[in-house]
């Protein structure tokens, strides 16, 4: 008995109570503002709709932190940035195409053509990115890499400053994709809404089978367990290591057009926080795991969205939705002081270089 | 014929001189051991014969063909596999995805599909856990798994390394038996052993390996009457 407790230190202690009273806060927080009765069911529901296709875009991008992780043991910090530079890009497709009423008349064709070009400009900068900036390094001890992520990361922050200007640019209205439908009065979906999560939705289907199923996508879950063996069963571990930032960048891309048809404006800066919230996700579902990005993005966009109001509201915090960052990275450093592996994953520490 | 040639192979690991001028050939259809104490350099030559590491002087050769100029992955594709020290499955993966990407420089899917059945014939036990995940396996299995695998590439070359190592008696007795049976199908085999003993009964020939170097080479017969191989490597005294 004696021994069992003096094993428990006092930061210990001091982490279980910080811990008991957030949870302490959250639940009294929770209870005060259900029986405020200030919000109906139509309410939560919005917020609940809201948090899913918030959560649909981070699991998009946070899929592409994890499945670099999962290859190379490495932070991709510039992540954000690659989201940046093909939503950004594509807004001048899109522009153009809706001044030109193209995208009025032909929703789908100018769509399609808007994610192309954003996917392809985020595969294009992600593939350079992994030629000049971490191939030359992959030997090098592991803060080398993440140095020269954070460095690429303003890289291309104030290069596409530089291309583009510093102002937000409004994307433009898609009209087929305006309005929303309502249920019985309680249920309310924005079209946009719905695009957003059947469209985040088809991709990572598409990307779970093809890692489940194909021959490519086996040969990449070999690389991320043993790059040498799998050499010596004759993949090309390079190509490999390509592809899987390819994918990761094209879900971004995706990402990206989704994020700026919900928010209607892009900025050279838009990559940051929904590159952190993302990593946050992902790390959140266990880095490394492929479903633990999916579960940790739609989780934390929910929480985000649900979380303030539901939590702090009835405290009569004045403007709880402006705490939606300060909550989501308590929740995050919670997370990795009591589950550092995530809902899903392996030990962030325990990776080898 | 010689079908793999090593010539006077350097190889470092940083400043560490680890092979010091190996010389060996393995001629079609043999089955040539490399027995050697832990330390000596038997993992690094088959590194280096594999691609995985490079020499900084001397020659491999398949079939007459230098292979300096081929990647790792390369190298497979023209025919060396390796079953490397220590398994080294791909415990994530299935034992049938596991035998895939042995095959994954093969685009002959009926002949792929043999392949597998080969393999499932040589080890009924992994035909029953197919769609296991490789790391639930116990050791004997994983290391029949290790080479079933490097079977599907249809190895002209299979290079094994220390296959017995960690199991159990009854288990390196049966993979040695494998080894036997391969070699009489006709795989040429480079097998390299600490159990040197078992080695020298089923090679035709072997050589010794010592601090980077080889020692001594001969065949099989004569390695097991040498004096000093029976004292350093048999546990005579
Ligand atoms: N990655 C490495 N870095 C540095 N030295 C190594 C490395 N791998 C092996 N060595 C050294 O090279 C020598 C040969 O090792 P190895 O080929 O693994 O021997 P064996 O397989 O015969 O037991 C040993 O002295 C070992 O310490
Ligand atoms: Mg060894």
């Amino acid at each position: 008995m004696r021994r069992a407790l003096e094993r428990i230190s006092l930061i210990d202690v001091f982490m279980w109570i910080v811990g008991g009273s957030i949870i302490g806060i959250v639940l009294v927080g929770s209870v005060a503002t259900i029986r405020s009765g200030q919000y109906s069911i139509r309410h939560w529901s919005d917020f609940l709709i809201f948090g899913v296709a918030q959560g649909s875009v981070y699991a998009l991008i946070a899929l592409g932190y994890t499945l670099v992780y999962g290859i190379l043991r490495m932070i991709n910090f510039a992540h954000g940035e690659v989201f940046m530079s093909g939503a950004y890009t594509a807004f001048f497709v899109a522009d153009a195409l809706s001044k030109s009423g193209f995208l009025g008349q032909n929703p789908l064709l100018g769509l399609l053509a808007v994610f192309a070009v954003s996917m392809a400009t985020s595969v294009t900068v992600a593939v350079i990115l992994e030629r000049v900036a971490y191939r030359p390094l992959r030997r090098a001890p592991r803060l080398v890499p993440l140095i020269t992520a954070i460095g690429a990361s303003f890289f291309l922050q104030y290069t596409f400053r530089g291309f583009y200007g510093s102002g937000f640019k409004s994307y433009p209205e898609v009209p087929v994709l305006q309005g929303s439908w309502v249920w019985g009065g309680i249920v309310s979906i924005q079209r946009i809404q719905v695009l957003v999560i059947v469209a985040a939705g088809l991709l990572m289907l598409a990307l779970y089978t093809y890692v489940q199923r194909t021959r490519a996508g086996k040969a990449m879950r070999a690389v991320s367990e043993d790059k040498d063996v799998a050499a010596l069963m004759g993949i090309n571990v390079d190509a490999v290591i390509v592809q899987t930032f390819i994918i990761g960048a094209a879900l971004a891309g995706a990402a990206g057009v989704l994020y700026a048809l919900m928010f209607r404006q892009v900025h050279f800066f838009m990559g940051f926080f929904p590159g952190i919230k993302a990593f946050t996700a992902a790390v959140l579902g266990g880095i490394g795991n492929i479903p633990g990005a999916m579960l940790g993005g739609l989780f934390l966009g929910i929480f985000e969205s649900v979380g303030p109001i539901l939590f702090l509201d009835g405290l009569g915090v004045p403007a709880p939705y402006q705490l939606k960052d300060a909550i989501a990275f308590t929740m995050l450093v919670l997370i990795l002081i009591f589950r550092p592996t995530g809902i899903l994953g392996e030990r962030l520490a325990r990776a080898k270089a | 014929m010689a079908i793999l040639e090593v010539e006077n192979v350097h190889t470092y690991y940083g400043n560490i001189h680890a092979l010091k001028g190996i010389s060996l050939t393995v001629n079609e259809g043999e089955n040539v051991t490399l027995i050697g104490a832990n330390g000596a350099g038997k993992s690094t030559l088959l590194k280096t014969i594999s691609g995985l590491l490079h020499p900084k002087q001397g020659m491999i050769r398949l079939a007459g063909e230098d292979l300096a100029a081929y990647q790792a992955h390369e190298i497979v594709g023209k025919g060396v596999v390796q079953a490397p020290e220590g398994r080294r499955v791909f415990g994530r993966l299935t034992v049938s995805e596991n035998l895939e990407m042995g095959a994954y420089t093969r685009v002959d899917r009926s002949g792929i599909a043999d392949g597998i059945e080969h393999v499932f014939t040589l080890f009924p036990r992994l035909k029953e856990r197919h769609n296991q995940v490789a790391g639930t396996l116990s050791g004997g299995e994983q290391q029949m798994l290790a080479i079933g695998r490097a079977l599907m590439a249809r190895p002209r070359v299979l290079l094994l390394d220390e296959p017995s190592m960690g199991l159990a008696p009854i288990l390196v007795q049966s993979i040695f038996e494998t080894i036997v049976q391969l070699h009489a199908a006709g795989t040429t085999i480079l097998l390299v052993e600490q159990n040197a003993r078992m080695a020298l009964q089923i090679a035709d020939r072997g050589y010794v390996l010592q601090t980077g170097q080889i020692i001594l080479s001969d065949t099989a017969g004569n390695l097991r009457q040498n004096e000093m191989v029976q004292k350093a490597y048999l546990g005579m005294a």
